[in-house]
């Protein structure tokens, strides 16, 4: 059983979001309303069934450290790099003050974490991107730490598992931004040549920048149900192609079917699924999940 | 010829259409004008430095997306002294949008490839106005392995608003596509120089964009997201592109500055379309600079320093405090976090 039960007790500590963040949620705060099947859901089980609709299967946005909580050992994590800091390379209007209120909102000095953990027992590096932190969008620091995490498993031998979402490029950051598309491609074909195994989880939603390098790069490509994948933005190929998009479009049975993707997997069995393919790739259990 | 000119050029189109004239006249009627007519040239080489030695950045994307700015075809038919075009991804198609083959620079041969925009409406058609599909970006990397194979080095020619945003490039994995021409670029066992010659449009672009050395036309830009998606992003206006333009930095001097960019290469004046024999000649002479200097190095050695030149992109500072402070804890609620699940991408371009 996975030992994510931690979050519930107090004792870990987990960043959690203003009320009202969450929409149309009853007043109480007990319940919750599901995005696709409108169903009422009792909040409690909600988190008991890691943030997946018991009815209809709709897998709920996760923040990073609630992925991490669910994903990997209790207590098996180590976070790296958490000194690296965003700056303003190019004076761009409120970028500082957006950076600030995302690190308000969320507890987190940027859109991803990463770090060494276990998953049922086997060691790996990890990265976990969040949503809530400027659509996740990589800037420098992004992609220095996800090259920083690709260099050190080479060198480590350690596989890597990268929880992608992002809404693309850091746009204030400029071509600082864009570079590190470069950047984190060029280190993941540094691990490629160390044939070392980096497995790259996409999750709602995975697009542009990041979907266009690292996120598309796994040796094993997972994606969550529908979960929004596609690297142009669909209000662009809309206006683009002056066309309504079919649907499903862009949604990871979308990216399954034409061939962009390994498998969906439900996030109810993700450590099983991540557990058997690290053994089946030398990984050695280090202690049971 | 159909002249077509810029907001900021019609003083000085005016003005030496008035020259011309003035010149017929003084032919035709036998009149000595050329007092005047001297007036009026030194006045039209003032207006002409004025302009563009004081071009805002939303003038030079402009510039940079002039219909008469020469395209990549049109260059390697000037630079190269022999070139060999070749087709097809050898999976899908052949991608118009994207050119590619073998040429011959002063007796050295390399491989060419570039994007390619129409230089009319029905060649734009034809080639989706210069913005690639997948099987684009997998011609040009099975051009660059073919030109690693047989150690010629690359010559790649960048001018592209962005890759194609519709439904079958999506299908056929646009970002795949990118991902993997990154991830091959940089570690090529041949060297690559890359000419941005007009516009630089995001993903689109870097994805034929990592190379030894990077040489920019000054007109050129190349920037994350446009500057009209920008605007769209930030104030949900896209006539604001002016405003976004500065803000983004993309031309080559800010990008030269930034250390993204090897080489600015000034053009003519009145800029590449005015005088593309002398923009052809500055480009050639670049790159033939730039090959001599690589093929000096060894291959080995030349991969290593392209590594390091993209790992250094990138600003940021480290925290001189021990850890991250504790993170946030919400009074009495021990309840998982259930995010929202509503997109909000602002700051997240969504852009090609
Ligand atoms: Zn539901």
């Amino acid at each position: 059983m996975p030992n994510f039960k931690g979050i519930f007790q107090g004792k870990q500590k987990f960043v959690t979001v203003k009320a009202g963040q969450v929409p149309e949620e009853p007043a109480d705060g007990l319940w919750t309303k599901c995005r696709q099947c409108a169903g009422i859901l009792y909040k409690k089980e909600l988190t008991s069934n890691l943030g997946v609709c018991g009815d209809c299967g709709f897998h709920f946005r996760l923040s990073a450290r609630e992925r991490i909580a669910i994903t990997l050992d209790e207590d098996s994590f180590v976070e790296y790099d958490e000194d690296l800091l965003t700056t303003d390379p190019l004076g761009f209007p409120g970028y500082d003050t957006k950076i600030e209120a995302a690190k308000q909102a969320t507890g987190l000095n940027e859109a991803i974490i990463t770090g060494q953990g276990r998953i049922d027992g086997y060691p790996a590096l990890l990265g976990f991107m969040d949503f809530s932190f400027i659509g996740a969008s990589m800037g420098s620091v992004v992609g220095e730490k996800v090259t920083r995490l690709f260099e050190r498993a080479a060198r480590q031998k350690l596989p890597v598992v990268i929880f992608c979402a992002s809404g693309g490029a850091r746009m204030q950051e400029g071509m600082f931004s864009l570079m590190q598309m470069a950047k984190t491609s060029a280190a993941y074909g540094k691990l490629s040549e160390a044939r070392v195994l980096y497995i790259s989880v996409l999750t709602n939603p995975t697009t542009a920048g990041v979907f266009a390098s690292f996120g598309s790069l796994g040796d094993i490509i997972i994606a969550e149900p529908g979960a929004l994948i596609g690297f142009t933005g669909q209000r662009v190929i809309e206006e683009t192609i002056r066309q309504k998009l079919p649907p499903g479009f862009q949604t990871a049975e979308f990216a399954l079917e034409h061939g962009l993707i390994d498998m969906i997997v439900d996030r109810r069995n993700i450590r099983k699924t991540l557990g058997s393919l690290l053994s089946l790739h030398g990984g050695r259990r280090e202690e049971a999940g | 010829m159909t002249s077509f000119s810029l907001e900021f050029e019609k003083p000085l189109v005016e003005l030496e259409k008035r020259i011309e004239d003035l010149k017929e006249f003084s032919l035709k009627k036998g009149i000595d004008l050329s007092d005047e007519i001297s007036i009026l040239e030194k006045k039209a080489d003032e207006l002409r430095k004025e302009i563009f030695e004081n071009l805002t950045p939303w003038q030079r994307i402009l510039i940079a997306r002039h219909p008469k700015r020469p395209t990549t075809l049109e260059y390697i038919d000037m630079i190269f002294d022999e070139f060999i075009e070749l087709h097809g991804d050898r999976e899908f198609g052949d991608d118009g949008a994207i050119v590619g083959g073998i040429a011959d620079l002063g007796g050295r041969a390399v491989t060419v490839i570039g994007t390619q925009k129409g230089r009319d409406t029905k060649e734009n058609i034809a080639r989706n106005f210069g913005m690639p599909h997948p099987e684009g970006y997998r011609k040009a990397l099975r051009l660059m392995k073919q030109a690693e194979k047989f150690r010629r080095p690359i010559v790649s020619f960048v001018d592209v608003v962005g890759a194609y945003p519709g439904v079958e490039a999506e299908e056929r994995g646009q970002g795949i596509a990118i991902a993997r021409n990154l991830v091959e670029m940089a570690r090529l066992s041949t060297s690559i120089v890359v000419v941005i010659t007009g516009e630089g449009g995001s993903g689109g672009a870097l994805a034929i964009g990592v190379g030894d050395k990077l040489i920019m036309l000054e007109n050129a830009y190349f920037s994350v997201i446009s500057p009209e998606g920008c605007a769209a992003i930030l104030w949900k206006d896209g006539s604001r592109s002016q405003e976004a333009a500065e803000m983004l930095k993309l031309t080559a001097p800010d990008l030269k500055a930034q250390g993204i960019i090897d080489e600015l290469l000034p053009e003519p004046q009145g800029a590449a379309h005015k005088d593309r024999m002398a923009m052809a000649r500055l480009i050639r002479d670049a790159v033939i600079k730039a090959l001599d200097e690589l093929s000096g190095i060894p291959v080995r050695r030349l991969v290593e320093r392209r590594y390091a030149r993209l790992r250094r992109i990138g600003k940021y500072v480290v925290s001189e405090m021990p850890a991250t402070e504790a993170p946030m804890v919400a009074a009495g609620n021990e309840d998982m976090h259930v995010a929202p699940d509503v997109a909000d991408v602002e700051g997240g371009s969504d852009e090609t």
